[in-house]
């Protein structure tokens, strides 16, 4: 009776903590075929949307892994990308060069900008989301400067094609054309219909391969610790500072990088708007994977884009064919999005404090088997 | 050449003050190679302190550093780290458990000092990129627990773990530590259960005859004459005895804890008043437990008479702020708690207030006081909060104002009363010093007008004059205003001058209540009979 209590137990903690899993193939599973979308297209998007959103959400590991919780200081990242693409594409370097050296680019950049997060954050220990939510609006203001103002005043471009007609800033849309899915395409294969981007996938691969042999460095090992309890790391000697910043620097960098991945998919830049909804997006996909606010692993990555994804899909669809009118499903996925953040924030806390009230009952009951113990020992004697 | 040995680590006129308050006088301690001394000494006695002291924590040098000079090996040293104190081959083992909860037993031991195998990725970066060499890992923590002579499962997570084998982590990663000359263990014992606490004695041994030198404080007195080679007793700053273990028993170390000459001036106050203590029960306590972390309370059960001033002693740790606290409503607390003859629900501070219950935290700049407000607020807020005090109803009772020239008064009036110095009663609480602080919280308790009033450690911290008058606004709050007062408080002196009764907690568990004339052998006897 008590395995059977246990495992019940198991079971219960198991289906608690992948609620939101649950809830999402529920919804999608209720979805698919209001949508009528043929299975086909469905995974073709879905695969295509693979290659595209992954890298940027293993972004998201390290952080969480140095318990600084969901970064959306990722999108700091993001512009650091995007500035690299757009002087890339004014340099007129095409192909796979021009995005590798947009990679490349997009480093310094984005190490400037996660030092910078990384300090910040420092100081604010312990409201780490809240803090790199409101820096990600801070520093688009200044990349909104720079690519407003500057380029085209101050740093040079050449090209017409992605200056205003005023002579400075940059368009609101920049073509990536001569960069479209090269990656993506650069080993073509097609199973079934299914368009794979094998290139881009082995490049998820290789990153998830670092990420898992970061785990076992020291670093990595000194970031767990950081990320349970700073005081201990700091008593033992490791440097919590220097390893937080170096986590968010990480982080961003490979945000930077991850956000050339998804632009060369898309094929075009929107310079005022591609970053800004990313790392909400990325956030609420590996929430809906299954992470957490201090726990998230690469297959929660996966589930994670395959679920929210199919989502994002279906919904609009299946808006359209219930209601007639597709905005509805429009709306729907942008609040669900908002609403799995939210969710999941709030589950984070209930159940810190469920952990601790569990504490004081286990150690009633304790007390409790003592007494008893006590009386019958009385009554025996 | 010398017949002795030079003395592994030799402490020499030792002083230290924290603001001009003498905590530790001329400090002599010599401790040589496998050696094994017992360190014991009530509450404040200046252990720690002079444990911290030697281990170089910060909050020394924070305080303006310390006086005399530490010799290892003949070479005197100064520490400016904890790092140093490591570097020299000194280890120590803390209260507080210092330990990753998702760690593993292993991970634990070698926190950051893991053994690493480096890589082209390393040489290129930085060697905080070489790999971890989880073979070699096991292999040392292993070492280490053998070197302890206890089981530990090495792949068990800390936060699975039950509190000894914690204890044990933390002791076997000092172990694991090559150089280490000098253990710092403060009270290790505390948390673990009789057979534990065998198994760490048996492991003391096995490290002293490994030529580890051993300092061991503990409340647990029979553990350090089957443990120490030598006892040393502090007592108020003051190192008082140094004797071998052989030469004496339980009973004259704990004379010699507690044994200050019962002067004059601190004759218990029972005695000469009379006082007609009535029998009623005011508030009864049955089997209450509290998991106040630190200050768990087990099992206790309690009366409390209608108008008295009832004390709660104990050592640190013990659980005695865990009562007022639990009852309260700040921690999860369990039992049964009567109130004039009707049940008080627990874990709900709003009910305890309603049924005007006070109470005086030892947190007060956490819990006591609004630091950045004047002390009006500060005094009238609660009564404000709580029974609509202070407060002018208009449009019957929509629209409620402050009442401020009630709360001025009020003010005034327990600025005088208590003696307050501030500059008036609009200033901020976080400007006065500690002792008017305390007096501001007693103010803010008084102004309730409770029927029973519960102190914790009411003179932490505060100086001689504001302990006196602290205690006779205590005294004279309840003798005017019959007011029942429970009492918490590490001194018993104090508790002995301002108390009708008093309990002794140890062990999370009442060990006896007294009348406060009794001795304090009496009492002394009673806190260490328990001791976890």
């Amino acid at each position: 009776m008590n395995t059977n209590a246990k495992k019940r137990e198991k079971a219960g903690a198991f289906l608690r903590q992948s609620s939101v899993p649950i809830m999402f193939v529920i919804i999608c599973a209720v979805c698919i075929p209001i949508s009528g979308l043929s299975p086909s297209y469905l995974i073709n998007e879905i695969v295509t949307r693979m290659g595209r959103n992954v890298f940027l959400i293993l972004s998201l590991l390290i952080p969480i892994m140095a318990g600084m919780g969901l970064n959306f200081g990722m999108t700091l990242g993001a512009m650091a990308g995007e500035i690299a693409l757009i002087l890339v594409s004014d340099w007129q370097i095409v192909g796979i060069p021009g995005m590798v050296l947009a990679m490349i680019f997009s480093v310094p950049f984005s190490i400037l900008l996660g030092w910078f997060c990384g300090k910040i954050l420092n100081m604010a220990r312990g409201r780490e989301m809240i803090t790199s939510y409101i820096i990600s609006y801070f520093i688009n203001g200044v990349y909104q400067l720079v690519v407003l103002y500057l380029m085209g005043s101050v740093i040079p471009i050449r090209h017409g094609s992605i200056k205003l007609p005023r002579g400075y800033g940059i368009r609101n849309t920049v073509s990536l054309l001569n960069m479209r899915q090269k990656l993506d395409n650069l080993i073509p294969l097609t199973i079934a219909g299914v368009k794979i981007p094998v290139m881009t996938f082995i490049v998820i691969g290789v990153l998830c391969l670092v990420i898992i042999w970061f785990r076992r460095t020291k670093l990595g090992q000194d970031m767990r610790a950081v990320g349970q309890d700073m005081q201990v790391a700091r008593d033992a000697g490791i440097n919590v500072e220097r390893t937080r910043i170096i986590s968010i620097i990480i982080s961003t960098v490979l945000a930077g990088i991850g956000m050339v991945i998804y632009l060369q998919n898309m094929g075009n830049i929107a310079t005022y708007s591609s970053h800004s909804q990313i790392g909400m997006f990325c956030i609420a996909a590996l929430l809906v994977g299954g992470a957490s606010v201090d726990k998230a692993s690469i297959g929660n990555v996966f589930l994670g884009v395959i679920l929210f994804h199919t989502m994002f899909i279906v919904a609009p669809k299946a808006g359209a064919a219930i209601t007639g009118d597709s905005m509805i499903g429009e709306y729907f996925r942008v609040f669900v999005s908002y609403a799995v953040i939210t969710v999941a924030l709030v589950m984070y806390e209930t159940q810190k404090r469920k952990r601790k009230s569990l504490e004081g009952q286990k150690l009633a009951q304790a007390q409790k088997g003592e007494q008893n113990k006590g009386q019958k020992e009385e009554n025996e004697a | 050449m010398n017949e002795e040995k030079t003395p592994l680590l030799k402490m020499q006129g030792i002083k230290k003050d924290f603001f001009g308050n003498q905590v530790l006088t001329d400090i002599n301690l010599t401790l040589h190679e496998g050696e094994v001394i017992g360190l014991v000494g009530e509450n404040g006695a200046g252990k720690s302190t002079l444990m911290r002291i030697l281990f170089g924590a910060n909050m020394i040098r924070e305080t303006g550093g310390y006086e005399g000079e530490i010799m290892i090996n003949g070479e005197k040293v100064q520490f400016h780290s904890p790092f140093d104190a490591i570097a020299a081959g000194i280890g120590m083992v803390h209260q507080e458990f210092s330990l990753i909860p998702g760690f593993t037993t292993t991970e634990n031991i070698l926190l950051n000092r893991e053994p690493t195998r480096k890589s082209l990725v390393s040489d290129i970066f930085s060697e905080r990129l070489n790999t971890l060499n989880r073979k070699e890992m096991e292999d040392r923590a292993a070492a280490a627990i053998e070197l302890m002579g206890v089981n530990l499962d090495q792949k068990m997570l800390i936060s699975d773990m039950p509190v000894g084998h914690k204890q044990f982590t933390e002791i076997a990663r000092e172990l694991s530590k090559k150089h280490l000359k000098i253990l710092i263990l403060d009270e290790p014992t505390a948390v673990l259960t009789e057979k534990e606490a065998d198994a760490l004695l048996s492991a003391i041994r096995g490290m002293a005859q490994r030529g580890i030198a051993v300092i061991f404080i503990t409340h647990r007195l029979h553990e350090i004459l089957s443990v120490c080679d030598r006892v040393c007793v502090m007592r108020d700053g003051k190192l008082v005895t140094d004797v071998a273990a052989k030469d004496t028993d339980v009973p004259q170390i704990t004379k010699w804890m507690v044994g200050r000459e019962v002067s004059e001036n601190s004759k218990p106050q029972a005695g000469g008043e009379e006082r007609h203590a009535s029998a009623k029960t005011i508030l009864s306590v049955s089997h209450l437990w509290v998991d106040m972390p630190g200050e768990t309370v087990r099992d206790v059960t309690l009366e409390v008479k209608e108008g008295e001033i009832l004390g709660i002693g104990g050592l640190a740790g013990q659980g005695k702020l865990g009562i007022p606290n639990g009852i309260m409503g700040l921690y999860q607390a369990g039992g049964k708690v009567m109130f004039k003859g009707e049940e008080i629900p627990l874990n709900a501070p709003r009910k305890c207030l309603d049924a005007s219950f006070a109470f005086v935290s030892e947190d007060r700049r956490g819990v006591g006081l609004l630091l950045d407000e004047s002390l009006e607020w500060n005094i009238a807020f609660p009564a404000m909060q709580i029974q609509n005090k202070f407060l002018k109803s208009y449009l019957g009772g929509l629209v409620k104002w402050r009442d401020e020239a009630a709360i001025k008064e009020i003010t005034q009036k327990y600025i005088d009363e208590l003696a307050i110095k501030c500059t008036d009663s609009r200033q901020k609480a976080r400007e006065l010093s500690g002792g008017n602080q305390q007096k501001v919280c007693l103010a803010k308790a008084f102004a309730l007008n409770p029927s029973l009033l519960f102190v914790s450690e009411p003179t932490r911290g505060i100086d001689v004059v504001a302990k006196v008058l602290v205690l006779d606004a205590l005294k004279k709050f309840n003798r005017e205003n019959h007011v029942t007062i429970v009492m918490v408080s590490s001194e018993l002196e104090e508790l002995r001058q301002t108390c009708d009764r008093i309990a002794i907690v140890s062990g999370g568990r009442i060990t006896g209540i007294f009348s406060a004339s009794e001795s304090a052998e009496t009492f002394g006897a009673l806190m260490l009979s328990n001791v976890i």
